[in-house]
């Protein structure tokens, strides 16, 4: 925006795109693996013995593989693309460090995501949800991120702008936090320097809070922030409008990170943690209601005076619809924290309807529409192969994810109910496994969706290898040479 | 006085301090008195480190990622406390580097899942779950009973937790790899090793030395029951 915005024409800057073409093909590579394994532990919760008792196909085993796949390896990777190529055109400066430096930052990454994938199945793991990787594994993935920072921040600083864009501080604050989350949460001794187990510093009561203090962040950070900065850069960009408030966008910003930091004991209600800190977070989890949509607010009404682009855009439809879900899962979150309610909802499978809302509806979707954008973007194609693809993946995967949640909302109350449920003797009126064998039809309609969502990835796939490959999205005039971007005057 | 957030646009550095500050806050609110507040976990008797072959076990219990399924937390709910017993106390799991306590149930809590089946139903169940609970979602695990247990670095594991706070004495160290091969054989004397592990329950085991299956056995069946309920007061158990 600003770089188009200001229009001052200086010397041109070439912007390191190859770097980011290679996050871009990462991205998509691992959400199908993401999307795959996550189908492949849905079949397993609908007939377990398709692991055919094999230690590395076992759920156990394999859900941190999907977790990761699609939180770290497609939500990483497409951070890494979106952040690197926003802030490279919104400082009108080349990425500092040097090219060898960016490319570093793209194999090492993805070689830590491939180490700690293996490292899941072959029967490694910390316990510690979304944080499961052993300690030489994590070491590796520190060194990456301070890199990472440098890179990003040396952006910053050798800028031609004279303000950071708005997209920019969600970045940054998505950087620096989860640094600073993971070094507080993997806290830890290795057995020996030459085994991978090691023990966590923290035990029962404060390693619990110290856990949902970082995964509620990596939440909040990797998945939330990180994500509206995508959404300012991108979605301004397909709807050609500018942010609707500057202002909402301060207000939100600040409290947003100040008040998530807070939300954590909501993971823990009615647990051994002190009352007071259950207080204290639902408290706050209610509170980020509202800076949660002041974004969303300021994401969907960027849209005014262009709605009518949803209709020509099936990819600007992905970055809304988005934008929409993340309105509904912010307001969802702030619901399921408080105490009565997570009374209920705790420990089923509302809890992953709950994050697939997010995950598929916010994440997946605010991805998919940078996506669709970036690429015609950076291999220098004159649009989208097929439009009409695009809208097929739309409707395929929107139609996964409705089957998704509302089959883990009626599969996660019936639990919770059927748990708390007593006959007229006074008596538990279920036996534990009795909810299990109820959720069953629930489960196969969860795989339903998954596999449309899966389904809906694949063409993606499809129409962005034609996008590159085709003949006929060809650009007609070669006005700008591959890899160089001139700020226009 | 008016701060204007054109200084923080316009100056990354600022930005970069100013985000670091507003993230601290909430965490270090949250965190800190729960190692400083005394009250914090309960004074009650009874929670001791876990045996050679209980941590063994647990250590599986960890690398299997069976808190995916499992939690090993019973809320101060009534149904819960109703259907698995006494709520859990943080006292519990203060041994436990990382806890255990799980954040979903595919499959029935755990914290006191010690002494509820025999050993020998583990055995089974862990091995063919659905040959015991037809309509189950857990995997089969018949590949721990094949699987020998690794026992050459259970001091150094036991040291380890040492440095992280866990009070194994010197004794306890010492014997480790007797008192491991001991609570997997039935055939043992087991005075000594009753003294250094209380309520630790002696699994069948097999001539052919511990399996992994022996050790997620032994660590199932001391779940829960460290702590005796009928000597605790209400007074111990205010947070």
């Amino acid at each position: 925006m600003s770089a188009a915005a200001t229009g001052v024409a200086a010397s041109p800057v070439v912007y390191n795109e190859a770097v980011v073409r290679k996050f871009v093909i990462a991205t998509m590579f691992w959400a199908i693996v993401a999307f795959l394994v996550g189908v492949v532990i849905a079949t397993e919760l609908c007939w377990p013995n398709v692991s055919f008792g094999l230690s590395f196909l076992n759920f156990g085993r394999l859900r941190p593989v999907h977790t990761s796949a699609a939180i770290f390896a497609f939500g990483g990777n497409a951070l890494f693309a979106t952040s690197l190529y926003v802030v490279q055109r919104t400082c009108r400066a080349r990425l500092f460090g040097g090219d060898a430096l960016a490319n570093f930052l793209f194999w090492g990454y993805n070689f830590f995501i491939v180490m700690a994938a293996l490292s899941y199945v072959l029967g490694y793991s910390r316990s510690q949800e979304y944080a499961e990787p052993e300690w030489h594994v994590t070491a590796f993935l520190v060194i990456v991120w301070v890199l990472y920072a440098l890179v990003f921040v040396g952006t910053l600083l050798k800028r031609q702008e004279p303000h950071i864009y708005v997209a920019n501080w969600f970045y940054l604050a998505f950087i620096l936090t989860v640094a600073v989350l993971v070094l507080g949460n993997n806290a830890e001794v290795p057995v020996s320097f030459y085994q991978a187990k090691s023990y966590s510093l923290y035990s029962g009561v404060q390693s619990a809070m110290i856990q949902w203090w970082y995964g509620h962040n990596a939440v909040g950070f990797f998945l939330t922030a990180a994500f509206l900065g995508m959404m300012y850069y991108f979605i301004p960009k397909q709807a050609n409008r500018p942010i609707y408030s500057y202002r909402l966008s301060i207000v939100h910003f600040w409290t947003l990170i100040f008040l998530y930091m807070w939300a954590g004991p909501h993971h823990l209600h009615w647990t051994s943690l002190p009352d007071w800190t259950q207080t204290l977070g639902m408290a706050f989890s209610v509170m980020l209601w509202m800076p949660s949509w002041g974004g969303m607010i300021n994401g969907l009404m960027t849209l005014s005076g262009a709605w009518d682009k949803l209709r020509t855009d099936p990819a600007l439809r992905f970055s809304v619809t988005a934008v929409g879900f993340y309105g509904m899962s912010t307001f969802e979150g702030p619901v399921m924290s408080v105490r009565e309610v997570n009374a209920l909802s705790h420990y089923t499978d509302w809890t992953i309807g709950h994050v697939h809302s997010g995950a598929l509806g916010w994440v997946a979707f605010v991805s998919f529409g940078a996506i669709y954008y970036l690429v015609p973007n950076l291999w220098k194609r004159s649009g989208v192969y097929s439009t009409k693809l695009i809208a097929w993946h739309y409707w395929i995967a929107t139609l996964g994810i409705v089957l998704y949640i509302t089959s883990m909302w009626v599969a996660g109350i019936m639990q919770g109910l059927m748990w708390r449920a007593y006959d007229q003797f006074g008596f538990l009126q279920y036996s534990f496994i009795e909810s299990v064998a109820a959720v069953h039809p629930y489960y196969v309609i969860r795989l339903a969706g998954g596999l449309l969502f899966l389904t809906g990835g694949l063409l993606m796939v499809y129409n962005l290898i034609m996008t590159v490959r085709s003949s006929s999205t060809e650009q007609v005039t070669a006005a700008v040479p591959s890899g160089i971007a001139v700020a226009e005057a | 006085m008016v701060i204007r957030h054109e200084w923080i646009e316009r100056n990354a550095i600022l930005m970069l301090v100013l985000v670091l500050i507003t993230i601290s806050i909430g965490g270090i609110v949250e965190v800190v008195p729960l190692f400083t507040i005394e009250t914090t976990v309960e004074h009650v008797q009874g929670v001791r480190p876990y045996s050679p072959l209980e941590l063994a076990g647990r250590d599986i219990y960890v690398r299997e990622g069976c808190y995916l399924c499992h939690s090993q937390q019973i809320r101060a709910l009534k149904d819960e406390v109703e259907r698995y017993g006494h709520y859990s106390l943080a006292a519990e799991s203060m041994y436990d580097h990382p806890f255990q306590w799980g954040s979903k149930r595919i499959g029935p809590d755990l914290s006191r899942v010690g002494g509820k089946y025999s050993s020998e139903w583990q055995y089974a169940h862990l091995a063919n779950p659905q040959a015991l609970v037809p309509q189950s979602l857990m995997p089969r695990f018949a590949f721990l009973a094949g699987t020998p247990l690794r026992t050459d670095d259970i001091q150094a594991k036991m040291r380890t937790l040492r440095t992280v706070g866990v009070p194994y004495t010197d004794d306890q160290i010492a014997h480790a790899k007797d008192d491991l091969l001991a609570q997997a054989d039935p055939g043992t004397d087991a005075t000594a090793f009753g003294k250094r592990w209380p309520k630790a329950v002696i699994v069948p085991g097999n001539v052919a030395g511990p399996t992994e299956m022996d050790a997620v056995v032994a660590y199932l069946q001391v779940l829960g029951t460290m702590v005796n309920f009928a000597n605790v007061t209400t007074e111990q158990l205010r947070q």
